[in-house]
């Protein structure tokens, strides 16, 4: 499968979401709250994508389906370009840029303290995500860095999961998904390290041995 | 010779023009009058009710969302499900025990609780402690006029509301998500201030399932949730209720929880509000605008730790 014919098409897909609450909102069809429903739409939106990205890797793994790894760049921009909007929504329809009350916010209450780190530690990830950095870094440390999606993961979760008032279901849902994810990320990590410490990937002789002699 | 015959119809027994144009609509309305006599739950005009003093000036906010937006958990957590599924809701025959430390414990049918009082219009603010608000007529007659019917105790302090709880209609009430029923309290003066109703209407009509129906608390100076919908039973006791929500998250909601901008919220801010159909947000007021009429109920307490 060519990446480059899936790209644009997913592209477009992904703004799709965007595309349903600016319709919405131009056709006053998002409910008596509508700022609400802009604000939580992506946010949670936001969140998908996060474990979409995360689905990258075991779906690969299992399926055998090499290109998906070159989709991943982009769903995690559009993790970035969500989280963005919801923390406008935030910052516009919610304290109209009052930046002292923001900062209080920030400061007094835990699930804006949250969702704010997540959201500064999305930073770096969307500032190297191209190839010049990579190239920058080096693949080890990139991919180190890259690694803090894993908490990212969970402080979203964490954030919106203190955000709501009893209902704790959706919240539970998302981390419950991520669990699994990450969960088969740990388990992947034990068995490789079992099968290190077992020697199975010691290069064991192998064809016929020749012999070293010291030529006369 | 000319003779001049009347003509066959009186000219007052013609209809008049426009309203011979509305015929439609006055049958539609004469179907709704039968229907309402024949199905007592059908939804017919209450009427407007009479006008209060205090009611405020302000612009009520539109039907479609006083019904679409709600919080009512027994018919499911998202604010749009009591719209979708409150429909089932039994509301007739419906009756109000009402008991504990009283010398007339009764049990009223909700024909005659509506006969106790005329009927009044009550344009009040709603303050969801949410952090948004709504304007609504609310149709209904004062809590006094209930209560004093049983002849409470000397020794009653407070009153309880219990709501009800019908498994096969109400969803919600399947998961824990609160501890069912809700019930709801109030210090008896409270529930005496002129200001609390039981609300049986709203916007002229019949209460809909999803804001309460048949009969509803409104106490509009303290956050939506003190004001439990589709009550059952009231009772008399000298201890504070415990409430579902204090149940719930003591540390987040307490007994009085008065509207009051200067007491955040453990999670987020309660200066201000988003008033539903607003763009920008409005300065929330303490007791939601109603400190003139309720503050002396409060005089000496400290109100940030009786929140």
């Amino acid at each position: 499968m060519n990446p480059a014919l899936i790209k644009p098409p997913l592209f477009l897909a992904c703004l799709a979401p965007l595309g349903y609450y600016a319709w919405g909102a131009q056709t006053d069809t998002l409910g008596a709250n509508p700022i609400e429903a802009v604000t939580r739409g992506l946010g949670d939106w936001a969140l998908n994508f996060l474990l979409i990205t995360l689905m990258v890797t075991p779906l690969r793994r299992l399926s055998g389906w090499a290109w998906l790894g070159r989709l991943r760049r982009m769903v995690g921009l559009f993790v970035f370009f969500y989280a963005s909007l919801h923390l406008a929504t935030y910052l516009w329809f919610d304290q109209f840029f009052d930046w002292q009350a923001i900062a209080k916010d920030i400061l007094k209450r835990p699930f804006i303290t949250v969702g704010m780190i997540s959201f500064a530690l999305l930073l770096p990830l969307a500032a190297t995500s191209n190839a010049f950095a990579i190239r920058k870094l080096g693949g080890r440390r990139w991919q180190e860095l890259h690694r803090s999606v894993y908490a990212i993961g969970l402080l979203a979760v964490l954030h919106y999961s203190w955000m709501v008032k009893a209902d704790i279901s959706r919240p539970l849902t998302y981390a419950a998904v991520l669990g699994v994810l990450l969960g088969l990320r740990v388990w992947w990590r034990v068995q490789e390290r079992n099968k290190q410490l077992a020697g199975a990937y010691m290069p064991g002789p192998r064809g016929r041995i020749i012999p070293i002699v010291v030529r006369k | 010779m000319l003779i001049r015959r009347p003509d066959d119809i009186r000219p007052s027994e013609i209809t008049s023009r426009c309203l011979f144009e509305r015929r439609r609509e006055f049958l539609r309305l004469s179907a709704g009058v039968a229907l309402a006599g024949i199905f007592p739950s059908a939804h017919g005009a209450l009427g407007p009710g009479r006008s209060s003093s205090y009611s405020t000036s302000e612009t009520p906010t539109p039907l479609k969302h006083v019904t679409a937006y709600n919080n009512y958990y027994e018919f499911g957590t998202d604010k749009e499900d009591p719209a979708r599924t409150a429909h089932g809701l039994r509301v007739r025959p419906w009756t109000i025990s009402i008991d504990g430390l009283v010398r007339q414990p009764k049990t009223l049918g909700i024909e005659d609780i509506l006969k106790l009082a005329p009927l009044e219009e009550r344009i009040y603010r709603l303050r969801c402690v949410e952090g948004w608000s709504m304007v609504i007529p609310w149709l209904g007659i004062p809590v006094s006029s209930l209560l004093k019917l049983v002849e409470p105790l000397g020794s009653a302090k407070y009153v309880e509301f219990i709501t009800a709880v019908q498994p096969e209609t109400m969803p919600g009430t399947r998961t824990r998500v609160l501890d069912w029923p809700y019930t709801e309290g109030l210090r008896l003066d409270e529930a005496m201030h002129p200001l609390s109703i039981m609300a049986a209407g709203l916007y002229g009509d019949v209460l809909p399932n999803q804001n309460g129906a048949p009969l509803r608390l409104v106490v509009p100076w303290k956050y939506g949730f003190k004001s439990g919908k589709s009550i059952v039973r009231i009772r008399f006791t000298d201890k504070e209720p415990r409430t579902s929500w204090v149940k719930s998250a003591p540390q987040e909601y307490g007994f009085y929880s008065n509207v009051n901008p200067d007491v955040d919220h453990p999670r987020w801010s309660q200066a201000r509000e988003r008033r539903i159909g607003e763009f920008s947000k409005r300065t929330t007021l303490m007791f939601n605008g109603y400190a003139e009429q309720v503050g002396q109920l409060y005089t000496g307490m400290d109100l940030r730790k009786n929140f």
